[in-house]
């Protein structure tokens, strides 16, 4: 095991799969001279040289169908775009070209690409560089959808989606850069695609939580405990396709109860499907309606306290999985534990 | 006028060309019988562009086009068989019946398909160009797209990042003189396309599209020059669209005066007549040539019409690469979901095919009397199939 900042293991993951693989290729804005807008590919230039890390132009949708090209025709691109949301401007290379090419031409041809990207509110950016939207990509039959919490997962799960098939749809958290933990050491510690990890064990509601939400439901399920005699337990999917539900709903039997949080939008969101997913599998083993935490359905303010309110936070976590157990969630509200 | 290739490769050209026309006539009658659904974009008229540019390449290079591809296809040597059988949406069909006339494709022969997307393909050519590039190969990829497309952003982009990196494309404009119902004149401020790659970096050439001798001429200077400087060229290639953009299209938007002056420079024909003159065929043999493209159409007809249709079961392969180490689920669908989709799915397509039969060719009639481009009424029939009834784009 080795301390890493998340930002670290990142850079790590794609340092030993350019060493490894003749194939990779980085390409991206400012991710070379500069070193990255997050400093993920700084030093890769130096080692890798231009052929395979290539800053490029200002042109997402053209990056990404770079990417897709190359892709087709055996190598395997990892394209950075700067943040998800100038991924909207690349979402006709990645919807209709990178998803649905394998599908669209009868399976002749795959399209190995990894598209990188950071998501999420908290720096003040305003409505156009804070938004979350995982549930986008999830939507899409072809992409896979990978959304790391942990600098372990950051490293596992890149060197994974690089070593994919299919196009894999891999979104950072800008939080989540400067936050350390212990990521194994060693070429191939990969951490599989569509198994969901259990960061907390617990018998009396499940909390699944999405990208940074992972983190902020872990610290809730601490107060739940610590404050209301609450066990929690906390699942973090890490891949939202492949999707684990089976450790989802083999906890929701275990606990009959369920909360989902995420940061991004509530309408169509990834709590809205999961909700509906496990009340479709495991409706008879719930107590009570799958409790949903979402961000603020308005575009991200500016103002720091209206931004701080728009995302999910720790109490609205333990209020919801008070609700969802039923009386107590009173208690809480009382207690002004509620933003 | 460009010099005389020799005989065989001009009579292949030739052949290819007549192919290539017999083939969209007869598809453009497979769609009026509802025998194809969906869009039909034919590109008669504009043989000699898709002909001379092809030709100018090797086995190793590559060619991605657009939703008007079919003649791509066939040039790179696609069998008019899976060709037509795409058209009718079968397991035979060249993209096994997923794509259908607008998404085109054929790995083996380097023919890296036909996108749907106006630009949507621009993007893609350069990734090709990059990886042979990073391959150490001296492979070129002719990237085929039309006027239209020009003004799309993905043209500037990847434009402007070909030349920036250097990468092998041929970027060719087939300027057909219509975006839709749109003309040149109404739709770019800059009409002369082959410079409009100047300020990104990328020479421009032009050629006569409606000769495709010419055509050729020019393609493989810029062939030749990609391949040795790998650097981007665009090539304008002047050419005209003799039918409608697709096949609900009521052809508003210029006269039958037009369309007859240009027709009077059809490709084919023009072409024959110059062989015949230079002693290369002659009369019988340019019959003969006719005879057997139109032999070769009517065996497509008859294998895509042999070729089943996909199984229903076949409805959730290939959205990904599977891998079976995974546990977690790639569809939001259980597998008892998917069979039963399946299952269910079994009566309906008999039913909606025929109903796509009855109602097509009156729908083709309500486009053209409606005169609409594109618009609402030009073919929103009730098709259960789908069936051309989703407008005229
Ligand atoms: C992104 C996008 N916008 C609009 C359309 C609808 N559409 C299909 S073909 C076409 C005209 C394109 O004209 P041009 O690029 O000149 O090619 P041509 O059809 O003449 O071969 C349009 C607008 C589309 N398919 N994709």
């Amino acid at each position: 095991m080795a301390q890493m900042r998340y930002r670290e293991a990142l850079n790590a993951a794609l340092r030993e799969e350019l060493g490894r693989d003749e194939r990779v290729i980085l390409m991206g804005e400012d991710i070379g001279v500069f070193g990255g807008a997050f400093k993920v590919t700084d030093g890769l230039l130096e080692e890798f040289g231009e052929k395979r890390i290539r800053d490029t132009p200002i042109s997402e949708n053209t990056i990404v169908g770079v990417g897709v090209g190359a892709a087709m025709t055996g190598l395997r691109p990892v394209v950075e775009l700067m943040t998800i949301n100038f991924a909207l401007l690349a979402f006709d290379q990645i919807v209709n070209h990178a998803a649905h090419i394998h599908y669209m031409f009868g399976g002749q041809v795959r399209v190995p690409l990894v598209v990188r990207m950071p998501q999420g509110a908290g720096h003040q950016l305003g409505p156009t560089h804070s938004h979350c939207l995982e549930a986008m990509f999830l939507h899409v039959p072809g992409l896979l959808v990978a959304v790391p919490a942990t600098a372990a997962d950051a490293k596992g799960l890149l060197k994974s989606a690089i070593r994919e098939e299919n196009p894999v749809i891999f979104i950072e958290h800008e939080s989540l850069y400067g936050v350390r933990g212990e990521v194994p050491e060693g070429e191939d510690e990969l951490v599989p695609f569509g198994l969901a990890r259990v960061a907390r064990e617990g018998s009396d509601v499940t909390i699944v939580g999405v990208s940074r939400m992972a983190l902020t439901a872990e610290r809730a399920a601490e107060t739940l405990a610590s404050e209301h005699g609450v066990q929690a337990e906390v699942i973090d999917p890490r891949t939202l396709r492949p999707l684990d539900l089976d450790t989802i709903l083999e906890s929701v039997r275990k606990t009959n109860h369920c909360v989902i949080v995420e940061e991004g939008w509530p309408h169509g969101g990834v709590g809205a499907n999961l909700a509906a997913l496990v009340s479709e599998q495991a409706f008879d083993d719930l107590d009570a309606p799958v409790q949903r935490v979402a961000g603020a359905d308005v575009p991200m303010p500016y103002s720091k306290p209206l931004e701080d309110i728009a995302y999910p936070h720790e109490p609205q976590i333990v209020h919801a999985a008070l609700a969802a157990l039923g009386t107590r969630a009173d208690a809480a509200g009382a207690q002004g534990a509620t933003r | 006028m460009a010099s005389l290739p020799e005989p065989d490769r001009t009579r292949e050209w030739l052949s290819t060309m007549t192919l290539i026309r017999r083939f969209e006539e007869r598809a453009g009658e497979m769609y009026a019988r509802a025998k194809v659904g969906g869009f039909l974009h034919l590109s008669i008229g504009e043989e000699a562009t898709i002909v001379g540019s092809a030709r100018a390449l090797r086995d190793s290079d590559y060619l991605i086009s657009t939703y008007r591809s079919h003649g791509h296809a066939l040039v790179r040597g696609t069998p008019p068989e899976n060709v037509m059988a795409e058209l009718f949406g079968r397991v035979d069909g060249c993209s096994g019946g997923r794509g259908g006339s607008m998404h085109m494709f054929d790995l083996s022969r380097r023919f890296m398909g036909g996108y749907g997307i106006v630009g949507g393909n621009l993007p893609i050519a350069a990734g090709i160009a990059l990886s042979s590039d990073y391959r150490d190969t001296d492979e070129v990829t002719l990237c085929v797209f039309g006027d239209g497309a020009s003004n799309q952003g993905t043209f500037g982009e990847t434009l402007n990042l070909a030349a920036l990196w250097k990468l092998p494309v041929v970027f060719m404009v087939t300027n057909n003189q219509f975006g839709m119902g749109t003309a040149l004149r109404r739709h770019s401020a800059v009409t002369d396309l082959q410079r409009k790659g100047e300020s990104l970096g990328v020479p421009g050439m032009r050629c006569d599209g409606m000769d495709v001798l010419d055509t050729h001429a020019v393609l493989a200077e810029a062939v030749a020059r990609v391949r040795e400087e790998r650097c981007p060229v665009l090539v304008e290639a002047v050419t005209y669209r003799f039918r409608g953009h697709s096949m609900a299209d009521p052809e508003q938007y210029r006269t039958k005066e037009e369309v007859a002056l240009w027709r009077e420079r059809d490709p084919i024909p023009a072409f024959a007549e110059l062989l015949i003159g230079e002693g290369v065929i002659d009369e019988a043999e340019r019959e003969r040539i006719d005879a057997e493209a139109i032999a070769r159409v009517d065996a497509a007809v008859e294998f895509a019409e042999a070729s089943p249709f996909p199984a229903p079961e076949s409805l959730y392969d290939d959205v990904y690469v599977l891998d079976p180490n995974v546990r977690g689920r790639y569809s939001a669908q259980t597998s008892e979901e998917q069979a039963n989709r399946a299952r269910t799915a079994a009566a309906a397509p008999e039913d909606s095919a025929q109903a796509a039969n009855d109602e097509i060719p009156q729908q083709l009639t309500q486009a053209l009397a409606a005169g609409e481009d594109g618009g609402e009424t030009s073919a929103t029939g009730s098709s259960a199939a789908g069936s051309s009834a989703a407008g005229a784009s």
